[in-house]
Parts: C-alpha cells; sequence; structure tokens
C-alpha cells in the first residue's frame, strides 16, 4: 500500500483541500460527548475525540430514509435524490471502518442493496488513528487495524501523520494537494512500530472469542439469559449506536391529498418485542431473555457462521450506552467462566 | 480469525436496474373466496415478459407489496407446472392483508421474489411423498402437491394428509375432495369437528391419519407445515416411524422486511429463514434454536 507521511502543521490546508472531494464531514463535540456531522469551520474537528455517539454506519444507512414513493399509474418509483451527496469523512477510527466493511458483507452479498451502495461510492472515508480508553476491546474483536475500507487512513506519529493511500480516490485526495505529503523515512516506520507497540498495551478491556461460539452453543440454557432478561429494559440503544447492526424495519405511509405513499425504512432492534411477532400473533421471542439472548448469540455465534467473524468490532458504544450497565464483556467473562453459567 | 474475503465499499457496485427491493406491477386476475379470511388471490404480472420468464419452486415465496399498506411475505400456492399466474392464498391478518381484500380484480398490487430455497424437488424426485398439513400449512404443501401430481411420473406414491378445524375452515377443499378419486395419490382428510354434519371424510385430530397411511422411511420425503402443534405432533408421529431427521422437511413462517438476507427479522440461530429456509430439514431445526 502507497504510504506517504503529512506534516501536522499542513493538515488544516489539507482539509481545506478536501473541500474540492465532497462536503466535509467528522467528529465534533456535542456536550460531553461527540457526534459526526458536518463541519461548518475545520477547527470544529476533535481529531483526539473517544467515540461518537452514533457510527458513521448513519451516512451509510440512515436512521430512517425513504426507498420508494407509490404513485398510481407510476407504481412504485426509487427515491434515490440524496444518494449522490459527495461528502468526505474525516476522521474514522479504525473500529467503525471495519463495521462498515462488515455491513459492505450483508449489503452486498448475494442481493446488492443499492441504496447503501450508492452511498458507500459517493462516501469518502478518512480513518484516523485513536488511542484506546476504558471501554474499548477492538483488538479483542480483530477490529483495532483496518486494512481495507477506507480512501486515506493516517496514523498519528507526534509532529506528522503516516498516511496510508487505501483507494485510487485517496491517492487524487494527495495529488491535490500539489506537495503536501512527503516520503516515508526509517525513523518514520521505527516511530510507526514503537506507537504501535505501545497502543497494544493500552487495551483494559480483553475478551477471548476464539471458541466463543461453541461456548455461547453450549451456554444456551444458562439462568444468564434470565437474569439478563430481568435487567434489560428493551430499549433498543445498544442496536442504535452498534456500527454493525443492520436490522431494519420497513413500513408504507400514505401522503394526505394525494392518494400516494412512500415506502420508509427505519432502523430496528432484535430487543423490540415485536422484532420476530408474525402475522396471526406468534412471538418466537416473546420473553426479553430470549431477546437479550438473542442479540448476543446473534454477532458472536450467528454471525460468525454465516460471515466468518463476529459482527462486533469492540467499539464500546453499547456498554457506554446501556441504562442497565449489560456490558457485553462481563457476559464474556461470565460465560467464560469455569464452574459458572451452566450451573446457575 | 479470517479475514473479510471480498473487497470493502468501492467494490459494491449499485445495480438499479436490479433494485432488489422494487416490486414489479401485477394485476389480481381473481378472487376466490375460499374460506372467511382466507381467500385465494390469482395474480399476473403486469409486464409480458416477466409473465413469461418468472418462474418458481414449490415452497417459494413471495413479497406482495398493497399500494399505500405495505409489503408482506406470502408462500406460492401454485405449481410453477403452472404458469402465468401465480395462486396467492392469504389470510386477513394484518395491516397489507386487510387492505388486499379491499381490492378487486385488475387492482394493482407489487410482486418481487421469488425468494427462499423452495423443497428440494430434484433430491424429491424418485422418492415416495407424504405431504403433511394443518390449518394455514396448505397454503405452501399445495404447490408441492400440484407440482408432484402434474409430474407424476417422477415421483413414487404421494400420499397427503391434511387437517382442518371444519370443513369450512378446510383451503381449497372442493379440489383436495375431488382428489380422493384419483387412484395415483393417498388423500386423507380430517376435521377436529363437524358442526354441519355434511362431512363425508375423517373426523379427527391430524396425527390419527398417520394410523391410515403405510409408509417406507427409506424411501419416503415427509414435508410438513402447519401451526406449531402440528410441528410437534408430527415429528412425534413421523421419527416414531424411523424417519431420518434429513427427510423431514419443515416450511417455516417468520416475520420479513426484506426476503433477501438484510432487515434481520427472520433470523433463526445462525440463518434467515429468507434465505436459507424457508424449508429447512428436521435436523436444521434441532440445530437452530427457536426454530419450531
Amino acid at each position: 500500500m502507497k504510504t506517504l507521511i503529512l506534516p501536522k502543521e499542513h493538515l488544516d490546508f489539507f482539509g481545506s483541500v478536501l473541500q474540492q472531494f465532497g462536503e466535509l464531514h467528522g467528529p465534533v463535540a456535542h456536550g460531553e460527548q461527540f457526534v459526526f456531522r458536518r463541519l461548518n469551520r475545520w477547527s470544529e474537528i476533535r481529531l483526539d475525540y473517544t467515540r461518537t455517539i452514533l457510527p458513521p454506519k448513519k451516512y451509510f444507512l440512515p436512521p430512517r430514509e425513504r426507498l420508494f414513493r407509490y404513485r398510481r399509474g407510476a407504481g412504485w418509483v426509487p427515491e434515490t435524490a440524496d444518494l449522490e451527496r459527495r461528502i468526505v469523512l474525516f476522521g474514522v477510527h479504525a473500529c467503525d471502518i471495519y463495521g462498515l466493511n462488515i455491513l459492505d458483507q450483508v449489503f452486498g452479498g448475494r442481493y446488492c442493496d443499492p441504496y447503501f451502495a450508492t452511498r458507500r461510492r459517493h462516501i469518502a472515508v478518512i480513518g484516523v488513528d485513536c488511542t484506546p480508553d476504558e471501554h474499548c476491546f477492538c483488538r479483542s474483536m480483530r477490529a483495532d487495524f483496518v486494512s481495507q475500507g477506507f480512501d486515506l487512513f493516517l496514523q498519528d506519529l507526534g509532529d506528522r501523520y503516516l498516511t496510508f493511500v487505501g483507494t485510487a480516490l485517496g491517492d487524487d485526495m494527495v495529488l491535490a494537494t500539489q506537495g503536501l505529503f512527503g516520503d516515508v523515512t526509517p525513523v518514520d516506520i521505527e516511530e510507526y512500530k514503537r506507537r504501535s507497540a505501545e497502543r497494544r498495551g493500552a487495551f483494559r478491556l480483553e475478551a477471548e472469542i476464539r471458541d466463543l461460539p461453541e461456548i455461547f452453543e453450549m451456554e444456551y440454557q444458562s439462568g444468564l439469559w434470565e437474569e439478563l432478561g430481568e435487567r434489560c429494559l428493551g430499549c433498543g440503544a445498544c442496536s442504535m449506536v452498534c456500527p454493525t447492526c443492520y436490522c431494519y424495519d420497513v413500513a408504507d405511509e400514505v401522503e394526505l391529498g394525494s392518494g400516494d405513499s412512500a415506502r420508509t425504512r427505519t432502523w430496528d432492534s432484535c430487543l423490540f418485542v415485536d422484532h420476530a411477532l408474525v402475522a396471526g400473533g406468534e412471538n418466537f421471542r416473546a420473553s426479553r431473555a430470549s431477546r437479550v439472548k438473542f442479540r448476543f448469540y446473534h454477532k458472536q455465534r450467528g454471525f460468525v457462521a454465516q460471515y466468518g467473524r463476529p459482527s462486533c468490532v469492540g467499539c464500546g458504544r453499547c456498554i457506554e450506552a446501556c441504562p442497565a450497565g449489560i456490558d457485553i464483556i462481563a457476559v464474556i467473562a461470565r460465560l467464560r467462566e469455569v464452574d459458572h453459567a451452566a450451573t446457575c | 480469525m479470517p479475514q473479510l474475503a471480498e473487497a470493502p465499499g468501492p467494490a459494491l457496485r449499485p445495480n438499479w436496474s436490479i433494485n432488489p427491493y422494487q416490486p414489479a406491477l401485477a394485476h389480481i386476475v381473481r378472487v376466490h373466496r375460499m374460506v372467511p379470511n382466507n381467500h385465494l388471490f390469482t395474480l399476473r404480472f403486469a409486464d409480458r415478459h416477466q409473465v413469461e420468464t418468472f418462474r418458481h419452486a414449490p415452497g417459494q415465496f413471495v413479497m406482495l407489496s398493497v399500494p399505500a399498506a405495505g409489503e408482506a411475505p406470502i408462500s406460492i400456492s401454485s405449481s410453477p407446472t403452472r404458469p402465468q399466474v401465480l395462486e396467492l392464498c392469504v389470510r386477513r391478518v394484518g395491516r397489507v392483508t386487510n387492505a388486499l381484500y379491499r381490492l378487486r380484480s385488475s387492482d394493482v398490487v407489487g410482486l418481487r421474489g421469488p425468494y427462499g430455497n423452495g423443497f428440494p424437488v430434484d433430491r424429491l424426485a424418485g422418492n415416495d411423498l407424504l405431504l403433511v398439513a394443518g390449518g394455514l400449512g396448505m397454503a405452501p404443501l399445495r404447490s408441492l402437491l400440484w407440482y408432484a401430481l402434474d409430474l407424476r411420473e417422477r415421483f413414487q406414491a404421494i400420499t397427503l394428509l391434511y387437517g382442518a378445524r371444519t370443513p369450512a375452515d378446510m383451503l381449497f377443499r372442493d379440489e383436495l375432495v375431488s382428489l380422493a378419486d384419483r387412484p395415483d395419490i393417498n388423500c386423507l382428510l380430517t376435521v377436529d369437528r363437524d358442526p354441519q354434519g355434511d362431512w363425508t371424510q375423517h373426523v379427527g385430530l391430524l396425527p390419527a391419519l398417520f394410523d391410515h397411511v403405510e409408509v417406507d422411511p427409506a424411501r419416503t420425503f415427509a414435508a410438513v407445515c402447519g401451526p406449531p402443534v402440528v410441528f410437534r405432533l408430527a415429528l412425534e408421529r413421523l421419527l416414531a416411524l424411523g424417519f431420518s431427521k434429513d427427510r423431514i422437511l419443515m416450511s417455516l413462517e417468520r416475520r420479513m422486511k426484506c426476503g433477501i438476507g438484510m432487515c434481520g427479522h427472520c433470523s433463526v440461530g445462525y440463518k434467515y429463514t429468507c434465505l436459507h429456509g424457508p424449508i429447512f430439514t428436521y435436523w436444521d431445526a434441532i440445530n437452530l434454536p427457536e426454530l419450531v
């Protein structure tokens, strides 16, 4: 991969150059937290952010979007108006890029979701490295580094960024600066390695995911799930903040007056009581315990069987967002505990 | 830990000409008021090319759109051996189906599909077939029934066991009663109760019909569909007869919003009913929690 050096003193200028590639969006402060949104000024960007409330998923699979408009005579006409808006999303962490790569698998498999795919092609992703905090466990989920799914990725080396160029578009961005980027020297490589090792040692949370699917299978009847069902409020916050949760609901709404209607999809959550409810009233996951279990089971067991890895990137958002204090690391630890789950 | 196999985002190719969510326009050809709140809708695509090229396997389903109401998964009740139209047996039970019941002949609906795996008809060929249906479970099995009857030489003995609450609740009743005269199928119909007293077939619960049939489990495939209680009781009987778990096929129903493995609602264990089902073997069912 093409690798270059960007001196930090040029970062502001690079930001202004990027505007020719689309609307500039990035992490900004929002109270005590952070959100991704359009930058009014480059100085708003907070590259020291920990995690944003919502992952960048919202740009590719919006919380609510119109898929079709139905008109008498014309039928269902796809709503494509907003899909080709060019955006440069600056400052995405490795785990969130990994989350996008996982969504690529879901929405670009045997069937391709053209809404997601069109946005993915029009939104540039510029990654930036980060320091783990007390909720981060991306390393356990093998998502602390990412080698694809971005146009550029910046690694902080103190007064400069080591820059990985991931795509032709990323290369065009570099070229558009007309010489802002320099060559990598052996000193840069040494510094990168030093910081990489340092970061590796900074993780405070750890979960072992090998053979976790098997442990989930064996602990399917564990009393732990009932316990979690008692605590869970069924609010779905964990799904909303998750970079890889992709469940959605679809509904038609009539537009008053015209008789036309719109088909809209919105984010959904497997914690919601009607997620597995079928017409006629049969609910395959009526109890909250069964829904909590399903969410963990699908991410750590079901997704692994279908796509070869868990649909979790260890971003820590669900730990931070859960009002009931349900913590995936603690759940995995309990399941792995000898003399615990099967007997409780 | 295996890395993601395919190239990331930029490799995704949005192709709007094959938008998988796009419903194609279809017209209602006929509404047969088979059973109260269980009508049979005959549909034909508006586009001639689609009428000629649409092919499905027995057991597959379509996503049916009713303008301004929404979309719902409906299994196809007609056999692919009878193309040009699609027959959907739709129970009036939710927002979409209620809206459908307000439509009449020549009104417009939307269709996309077919989806799901369908019955493995090539694997079934050369074997005996034992179809076991309870209540609405006849809707998806009827496609397989007529497929087998229309291609009769491909199959050995065919047996149908079907139970409904009363004669008035029996789907496809006239059609199925007339099968009783056909020598090349053993069609046993039963009702739990016969309030009118004019039912000429069996009265009693569905599992009792098993006492009237002789099957060789080694050369028979069983196809089961119905409410959860039918699955439980039928499975009990089939296992007692010595059926291999691979030779018991079940057609399942789940909530679906996409039909193509994305919306997440039909997930059971590590499979999606829409992509990997709706036909599962009993062996699959044992390994997928919550399946039945």
